[in-house]
């Protein structure tokens, strides 16, 4: 992106009708590190990739608890996200209060989309630099929304975002139409499965990634390092082979590398690790 | 001569009042309904109240509709002072309005709505100027039935069959009695109109032109006014002073 004379302040248009200082902010979504969402009819997964500064420092939260029945996955600046959190955390229990039940999802992420367009007219504010992923369920059934700095939300079966997030879109397009029927299990190594390829190769242990699940029994919570790490363990050995929803072959001998079992994409690039041990 | 507002509820009589605040402290109430009384039945809810508006012990209004539709899914009947009902008639009706406005799917059921009131009036009670109403509200949402009470202190709470007022002693018992949870419809309304037609005979304030009101998973109806059959012919109503000397 170019810098110009009509991206210093929010309230000023280009000459072609954009507001660069919005689209400066969703920059900022794309230079956070990834966080995907899935969802099936009765599950809603949230995974990270959580990098740490250094080995001696811990790792960013990038998932948070809103209620039982939302949970929240953010990219980008990550002081934004904790703030918008604590304001979906405040409206749930708020909402909660007056009418003891529980907020439609729909309506917290609509809440949320014109807090971000305030910002967005308002000379003496800025956009929140975070892109959000909401997760949950309530009486109308499972949804995953994505929440950007410009104010707009969409509803998705299945959504990545931040850096090299396109190597987990790419995945999921493939395979989103599984999704729906898909069983809580199959669900979470697909997010695991789609939180690899934004890793370019480096090796998905449960200590650079969070998995978070809510389902219609099943509050929202964050999954222990040990059940990531075992779910993780599973499907590696498995090979690059994805869960039994992909009509991959086993049969591969003397076949091409793991990454072509996955439904032949050439642009599996990130995912050619050369870890398959089943390539005898 | 400025009475600080945060003062303890003066007397009526005070001479020092000049704040407005004090002046709209509910005290006594004026127009008021009797007893509500509403039962959970195979299909939904069954509420049924008179339509009675006593000024004292005066049984001044008979055509007060005390049984009102709450969006989609809920009934409310309210006891007490008739224009605080109508008061929260105003701000159902709001709540009500905002939650359409989101057009979004999603509505409120009759547990959010008594959830709501529970807050009014109970904060109202917290500021020592109630809503001088009993509530029952009651509905079905998603097959799901609910009915639940409130009253001007914020007491709430749900149950397969509700009173208020007089209902409370005289009705419920019979409830208690006789409810089960498979009553039909023709049975739910035969029971109700067993306890209205005691609290005919023995509440002061009750008259006798009433209307039932039920509400299921596909809507709601309120009876048109009716009257119930009573039975005076009593052998010690006649010549019932017999046996008092200088009575008439």
């Amino acid at each position: 992106m170019f810098r110009n004379q009509y991206d210093t302040d929010v309230t000023t248009w280009s000459p072609a009708g954009r507001l660069f200082q919005v689209e400066y902010a969703m920059e900022a979504v794309k230079q956070g590190s990834a966080a995907i969402g899935l969802r099936s009819k009765t599950h809603v997964v949230l995974a990270s990739v959580n990098k740490a500064n250094s080995e001696l420092s811990s790792h960013q939260k990038k998932i948070f608890k809103v209620d039982d029945h939302i949970g929240v996955a953010i990219a980008g600046l990550t002081a934004d996200g904790r703030v918008l959190s604590r304001y979906m955390r405040s409206e749930c229990i708020n909402y909660s209060y007056s009418y003891e039940s529980k907020l439609p999802v729909g309506r917290l992420v609509v809440q949320l989309a014109d807090k971000a367009q305030v910002c967005t007219q308002r000379s003496w504010k800025r956009p929140y630099g975070v892109g959000l992923l909401v997760g949950g369920l309530d009486e109308s059934g499972a949804h995953l929304y994505y929440n950007c700095p410009s104010g707009n939300y969409f509803e998705y079966q299945a959504f990545a975002m931040g850096s090299r997030s396109q190597a987990a879109k790419t995945y999921m397009e493939r395979k989103f139409e599984t999704f729906t029927e898909s069983s809580r299990e199959n669900l979470i190594k697909d997010a695991l499965f789609a939180l690899r390829e934004t890793l370019q190769g480096e090796k998905l242990t449960s200590s650079i990634c969070t998995v978070a699940v809510v389902g219609v029994d099943e509050s929202f919570h964050i999954l222990d390092k040990e059940t990531v790490q075992a779910l993780i363990n599973e499907f590696e050995i498995a090979g690059e082979e994805a869960p039994a929803n992909e009509a991959a072959p086993q049969d591969q001998g003397g076949d091409a590398q793991g990454g072509d079992a996955q439904a032949g994409a050439a642009d599996q690039g990130p995912t050619d690790q050369g870890v398959a041990p089943m390539d005898i | 001569m400025i009475v600080d507002s945060s003062s303890p509820a003066p007397a009526k009589n005070s001479l020092l009042l000049s704040s407005g605040a004090d002046l709209q402290r509910t005290q006594t109430p004026y127009v008021t309904g009797t007893s509500v009384i509403a039962i959970k039945y195979k299909d939904g809810i069954l509420i049924a109240a008179d339509m009675g508006g006593s000024y004292g012990s005066t049984l001044r209004y008979k055509n007060v509709e005390r049984i009102k539709p709450v969006g989609k899914h809920s009934l409310i009947g309210a006891s007490g002072e008739i224009s605080d009902f109508q008061e929260i008639l105003r701000y159902l009706d709001e709540l009500i309005l905002n939650d359409s406005m989101w057009d979004d799917g999603n509505s409120l059921g009759p547990k959010e709505v008594h959830n709501y009131l529970t807050r009014v009036m109970y904060n109202r009670r917290n500021k020592f100027n109630p809503l001088w109403n009993s509530l029952i509200l009651g509905g079905v949402k998603n097959g799901q039935k609910y009915l639940g009470t409130v009253n001007m202190i914020g007491v709430h709470y749900e149950d397969n069959h509700v009173a208020t007022g007089f209902g409370n002693h005289l009705a419920r018992p019979i409830l208690r009695e006789e409810w089960n949870e498979n009553l039909t419809f023709e049975e739910g309304v035969k029971l109700l109109e067993k306890c209205m037609r005691v609290l005919l005979y023995r509440d002061r304030s009750a008259v006798n032109k009433l209307q039932i009101a039920k509400i299921t998973d596909e809507g709601f109806t309120i009876s048109q006014p009716y009257s119930l059959k009573t039975q005076w012919k009593f052998k010690a109503f006649e010549n019932p002073t017999v046996g008092a000397e200088g009575s008439w």
